[in-house]
């Protein structure tokens, strides 16, 4: 059994946790590590082989293999260290870490600071009970995408989508690419849950017809899956009995959500917020866990990698600080609250004195979508600190409120702060 | 819907420039194509070739021999015709390569005569 001591120890080595790394070593960490359970760095990344990836951070069209790449090899040149083919079994809140692989047994690493950075799990059958026998053929969306883009074999023939996600969308257009037949795409929402642009992309240059308000209400089918049936739902999300079509398949994919992978972060003693399956943090992605950040995914489900690696590097930033005894202590502590048509903020706490120091952005999504000009206003005490206008809001597509460091004094002695989104 | 003529009521377009997914407007004026509520530049150049000459980029794969991985991922240099991603699906196909293989590196050349390359999209050993 080995030990270490590092000043920034990552674990996963997705988008945020390459930020948070390198952040942390080039704001002064001597000693990096990343821990990843995969045989190279990258993350899911590796599996995302569309572009659309880097438009913000390097203002080009990258595939998520190239992104990921120009990552690692800043790793590599910063002289951070890497653990790879490695699970991290446990952490403590005292940020020690057990960790297992095949060549070395278990080892302990002891962190000044901890960035987790595990990213997402897929939603499953099981999380979202769809009816029905159990035969094989019923896969998330990601696990089809590593199949057909990395290990290189096709999951089925005939395929139906539930849930109007990102991956689902880009994997029909993979899979119609790849020469399989893609029935269709079911939504139980009223409204798309991913980007439009995928819609336009992936669905409608393929002729892929989406059902916005329908689900599976029974997979039918004994070894592999033979058919699903399909219904339309009312504004309750309820079936309306008559509107069953079967759809004969081979394959159903699901694509209705992500959930923070948080069970290290949990084991130590990390506080989660209900709303976004992922810890509550300040605008350093700072834990309640004293040393503990989270960076990306882990968080909240971002909707552009670049986002991701913008959080990450706040993450390991604050990871670096705090492994030097630089991070400031919040002492002003304002809580951030989802106001009128708001599902959640990050961060969900934030520092007056920090917004002084440098400006501070909040990230959150809609409960409902608004297609008609809306205000974003941050209110603290009854009193409007900002506001900013944008063209629509849709709930799968994350909005920004940049707070600056000139309003720092209105928010002085505010114990609360709520977002709101209005129609203008 | 590549045509649209004078007398045609505008044709709304979603951009797929970004991830912001803007709704735009084509009309055609004098044999002139207009877009309206463009929220940029990219956003009125997409959609005016969506008109003229619709492309996409393109991703696949390809097999790899002796590789970490069975598959090489790769994507076109450029937006590429949209009419022809079957054909150069078809073509991408017959390649076959051996690792290791570098980022950026030409897996196909001048792909179907366009003069748009097919590249490597990661390093793989």
């Amino acid at each position: 059994m080995t030990e270490q001591t590092y000043d920034v120890v990552v674990v996963g080595s997705g988008p945020g946790g390459l930020a948070a790394a390198i952040a942390a070593k080039e704001n002064g960490a001597e000693k990096v590590l990343i821990i990843e359970r995969d045989i190279e760095l990258g993350g899911i990344l590796l599996q995302c082989i569309h572009n659309g990836f880097g438009m913000e951070v390097f203002k080009e069209d990258l595939p998520g293999p190239s992104y990921a790449q120009r990552f690692i090899q800043q790793v590599s040149e910063l002289g951070i260290d890497t653990l790879l083919d490695s699970m991290v079994l446990e952490a403590t809140p005292q940020r020690r870490l057990y960790v297992t692989n095949r060549k070395g047994g278990i080892s302990t690493f002891d962190a000044k600071a901890l960035v987790f950075a595990m990213g997402c799990r897929e939603r499953t059958r099981a999380q979202i009970r769809v009816p029905g026998t159990r035969p094989a053929g019923v896969y998330t969306a990601g696990t089809a995408q590593r199949w057909v883009n990395v290990e290189g074999f096709m999951p089925g023939k005939r395929f139906v989508i539930l849930g109007s996600g990102d991956i689902g969308m880009i994997m029909a257009r993979r899979l119609t690419l790849e020469g399989a037949q893609v029935e269709r795409v079911l939504e139980i929402m009223p409204y798309l849950s991913g980007l439009s642009r995928n819609y336009v992309q992936c669905l409608q240059d393929f002729n892929i017809p989406l059902h916005l308000k329908h689900t599976v209400k029974n997979i039918i089918g004994n070894k592999r899956v033979e058919a699903v049936e399909m219904a339309a739902v009312d504004d309750q999300r309820r079936i309306i009995p008559g509107s069953e079509e079967i759809i004969p398949c081979d394959t159903l994919l699901l694509s209705v959500g992500l959930i923070p992978e948080n069970e290290l972060s949990r084991q130590a003693g990390v506080q989660i917020d209900p709303v976004t399956g992922g810890p509550l943090v300040d605008s350093y992605f700072h834990t309640n866990v004293p040393g503990v950040f989270a960076a990306g995914n882990v968080v909240h489900v971002y909707d552009l990698v670049d986002w991701v690696t913008g959080a990450g590097k706040e993450a390991g930033r604050g990871a670096a600080l705090y492994a030097m005894g630089k991070l400031p202590a919040g002492s002003s502590c304002i809580t951030v609250r989802a106001g009128n048509n708001v599902r959640y903020v990050v961060p969900q706490r934030i520092d007056a004195q920090v917004l002084e120091q440098e400006p501070i952005s909040l990230q959150f999504r809609v409960s409902q979508p608004i297609e008609a000009p809306v205000w974003l206003e941050a209110v603290a005490d009854g009193n409007s600190i900002t506001r900013r206008s944008v063209f629509y809001a849709r709930p799968g597509e994350m909005l920004t409120l940049p707070l600056k460091p000139e309003m720092a004094d209105g928010l002085r002695g505010a114990k609360e702060i709520y977002i709101h989104v209005n129609e203008r | 819907m590549n045509s649209l003529t004078d007398s045609d009521k505008p044709l709304e377009i979603i951009c797929v420039a970004c991830p912001h997914g803007c709704r735009l407007e084509a009309t055609r004026k004098d044999g002139e194509i207009l877009i309206s509520n463009a929220g940029c530049k990219r956003g009125k150049e997409y959609a005016t070739n969506e008109i003229t000459d619709p492309r996409r980029m393109v991703a696949t794969t390809v097999r790899i021999q002796h590789g970490i991985h069975p598959l090489l991922p790769v994507y076109t240099s450029e937006p590429f015709p949209k009419g022809r991603v079957t054909e150069l699906l078809r073509e991408i196909r017959k390649v076959e390569i051996t690792a290791p293989v570098k980022m950026g590196q030409i897996v196909l050349k001048n792909a179907l005569g366009t003069g748009i390359d097919v590249l490597a999209s990661r390093d793989l050993k």
